[in-house]
């Protein structure tokens, strides 16, 4: 077992401005390891403010946790050392969510490309330097001579978005943390970037973290399922399982309500949603629960309710508390870890 | 930037400064074109006929619009599906005639509720948006003032279209419900409001005056899918008490299925094809529609996701042709070099293929 990338416990809570203002629990503790030996594609899932996107965050190092800690290989993340947080800055690549800002509009695109070929001495000449942005490139389906030397407001957003996907196959790490990829690009293009993403799983051996807002494509392309709610998992486990057969509430209010090209199909709903203040101590899903009852005041615990499964309801089946949420979660040869 | 201003005078014919096959064909083929919709039992409320939107630039004519012709019933939802660049917002604009230069209607004709709004004066057309047709705003973030409260903007509305100012408030807190806000937030600022309830605010202006059309252009692009079935649920709803006819723009072919009764794809500013949602869903006529609806991510089962391939063609350097052919899987020589026209192909069904012609 090589665990690359372990958070323990980690929470996040962005303190209020102002007095008696509570703030923002953006991050319920959890606990997810990362094995680079066995690696998937997890599909983190969520409406805004779900906490999805300070889950990569974390993980990145961009943000550090108010609660447990974020482990790089046995080392804590805020104290890794040069060659360490070198090598980190390596192994995990991110994919963030908006082609437009990454790029600095002064330079041509091919910086993004270069600067990490130098950085991590990944070519002994410009030749090679060449061959390898070009190899990356084509990759993603893009051809190199069309894509060099322009400027990033020459190219279209899905371009630009391939670029940086280019990028991250570069430095070939062992973990990408997609952020929202293709949530501004085009419906038919979203095919192309999120194709690129799953290759790479499956031809470098890369861990992909797919963050997203868009279930339908997380079960397309990912093995494993992450739903996210108020800052905490409320399922997780085996994509396809999950999708077929939600067992949380709102992972089937989520389902119902993704449009699909089924016109027989009843999709909007009547009756509208009751929407109150959760109780913090309780299940943040109660107020808009459908089955909610007095037992819900109380928070519900991820429990372990099959080998590649865990849901925190109490109308789920009875299961054990899940310590960590890589145990229901299976590598991309499909067998699950054991717990 | 700095070519844009030291251009030429635009009156400049860019036809004869670029003559190119393409434009040509347009030209020719134009006539043909405009399809007469039948009479149909419901009245029509909006009808469109061979609009064109032209977009004048340096480098040639962009035109963004060519050709469209489609009718709107009474209380029916059209949609209008297509990529980015496909014209379809600019259409929408069109129809309101809020194309701002160097951007511009170079022919085709508008008729609201039987009367031709083509000519209309500035001032009669300013009291003809909002009152008879409303647009729901792509992205509410940015269509609201951030440093009015929503019950103000709502006012405006309602004072630009000569209510009295006595009659304000109590036409605001009846609103307000309709669209699923509380009336308090009439007292609220745009930021203190969730996308959703935003979003709503804006609906609940575009139907302050029960306007006969109402405008939806891409609703609900920047919200999550809970959120998105409740704001078409508001609207589903306040269209129904207003008896009101929507035209839904958007890319997403699975909320198109799910919310309107027939469905518009547009590529490179043409209608390619016009029929019943379900009719379009289960038996797509046209290449790029069946691309569209492919690309569409299923729940039922994992398949390869398919994109369509290649990417949407320059306004201003169409193919010659059918502009969607290179990118066409069944193209053949025919569409590489003569346009397809939009014909009838069933009573309800419009489609612009070379293919559809001879009905397999």
């Amino acid at each position: 077992m090589s665990v690359l990338l372990q958070a323990e416990r980690v929470s996040k809570h962005f303190p209020g401005a102002r007095f008696g203002n509570p703030g923002t629990v953006a991050l319920d503790p959890m606990s997810l390891a990362i094995d680079s030996a066995r690696p998937a594609i997890t599909a983190v899932v969520g409406e805004s403010g779900s906490g999805k996107t300070t889950l990569a965050r974390v993980l990145l190092g961009l943000v550090a946790p108010t609660g447990g800690r974020v482990l790089y290989r046995g080392e804590d993340l805020t104290t890794l050392d040069g060659e360490a947080r070198q090598s980190f800055r390596r192994d995990v690549q991110a994919v963030f969510q908006d082609p437009y800002e990454v790029y600095n509009p002064f330079y041509r695109v091919d910086h993004v490309l270069t600067t990490p070929v130098r950085k991590f001495r990944l070519a002994r000449s410009k030749a090679a330097e060449r061959d390898l942005i070009a190899t990356a490139l084509r990759s993603v389906g893009l051809r190199p001579e069309e894509i060099l030397g322009r400027y990033p407001h020459q190219l279209s957003g899905g371009q630009r978005q391939r670029i940086m996907v280019a990028r991250a196959v570069l430095i070939r790490p062992k973990l990408i943390v997609a952020d929202e990829p293709v949530s501004m690009v085009d419906a038919s293009l979203r095919a192309t970037i999120l194709g690129s993403l799953a290759r790479l799983n499956q031809e470098m051996g890369i861990s992909i973290i797919y963050i997203t807002h868009d279930l339908a494509t997380a079960y397309q392309v990912s093995h494993n399922l992450l739903v996210m709610y108020r800052a905490a998992v409320v399922e997780a486990g085996d994509a396809e399982r999950i999708v077929q057969a939600p067992q949380h509430p709102y992972t089937q209010l989520l389902i119902s309500a993704i449009p699909q090209a089924d016109t027989n199909r009843v999709w909007l709903d009547t009756n509208r949603e009751a929407a109150g203040a959760a109780d913090p101590a309780g299940c943040r899903f109660a107020p808009r629960c459908p089955r909610a009852d007095a037992a819900c005041a109380a928070a519900p615990p991820l429990l372990r309710v099959a080998p590649d499964r865990a849901v925190a309801c109490f109308r789920a089946p009875d299961g054990t508390v899940l310590r960590e949420l890589g145990e229901v979660l299976a590598g991309h040869d499909g067998v699950s870890q054991e717990g | 930037m700095n070519r844009l201003r030291t251009a030429p005078p635009v009156n400049v014919n860019p036809q004869r400064l670029f003559p190119r096959p393409g434009l040509r064909m347009m030209a020719a083929t134009r006539r043909e074109n405009n399809v007469t919709h039948p009479q149909t039992p419901r009245a029509e409320v909006l009808r469109v006929q061979g609009l064109r939107v032209a977009f004048d630039h340096p480098l040639g004519l962009v035109r963004a619009v060519d050709d469209v012709a489609f009718a709107l019933r009474a209380g029916e939802r059209l949609g209008l599906a297509g990529e980015s660049g496909s014209g379809k917002s600019t259409m929408a604009l069109a129809i309101l005639r809020m194309i701002k230069p160097p951007g511009r209607i170079d022919g085709g004709r508008v008729f609201f509720d039987g009367q031709d709004i083509t000519d209309l004066g500035i001032e009669e057309m300013r009291r003809l948006r909002l009152a008879g047709i409303a647009m729901v705003p792509q992205g509410s973030m940015n269509s609201l003032n951030p440093v009015l409260r929503i019950g103000a903007q709502i006012a405006d509305a309602l004072r630009d279209h000569d209510v009295p100012p006595a009659e304000h408030a109590a036409r605001i807190a009846e609103l307000l419900p309709q669209v699923g806000l509380k009336p308090e937030v009439a007292h609220s600022y745009p930021h203190e409001l969730s996308g959703g309830m935003k979003q709503r605010a804006c609906i609940a202006i575009a139907i302050c005056l029960k306007p006969k059309v109402i405008i939806a252009d891409e609703p609900t692009s920047a919200l999550d899918v809970v959120v998105q079935r409740q704001v078409m649920q508001t609207l589903a709803e306040v269209q129904r008490t207003l008896g009101a006819a929507v035209i839904l723009v958007g890319h997403d072919m699975g909320l198109m299925a799910q919310f309107v009764d027939r469905l518009g794809v547009m590529y490179a500013g043409r209608l390619v094809e016009l029929a019943p949602i379900a009719d379009i869903i289960t038996r797509p006529r046209h290449p790029y529609t069946q691309a569209l609806i492919s690309s569409l991510p299923s729940l039922e089962r994992r398949a390869p996701m398919l994109g369509i391939p290649g990417l949407a063609p320059l306004l201003r350097d169409l193919p010659p042709g059918c502009a969607f052919h290179p990118r066409c899987a069944a193209c053949f020589d025919r569409c590489r070099t003569e346009k397809p026209a939009v014909r009838q192909v069933a009573a309800e069904a419009w489609v612009a293929c070379h293919l559809a012609e001879t009905p397999p």
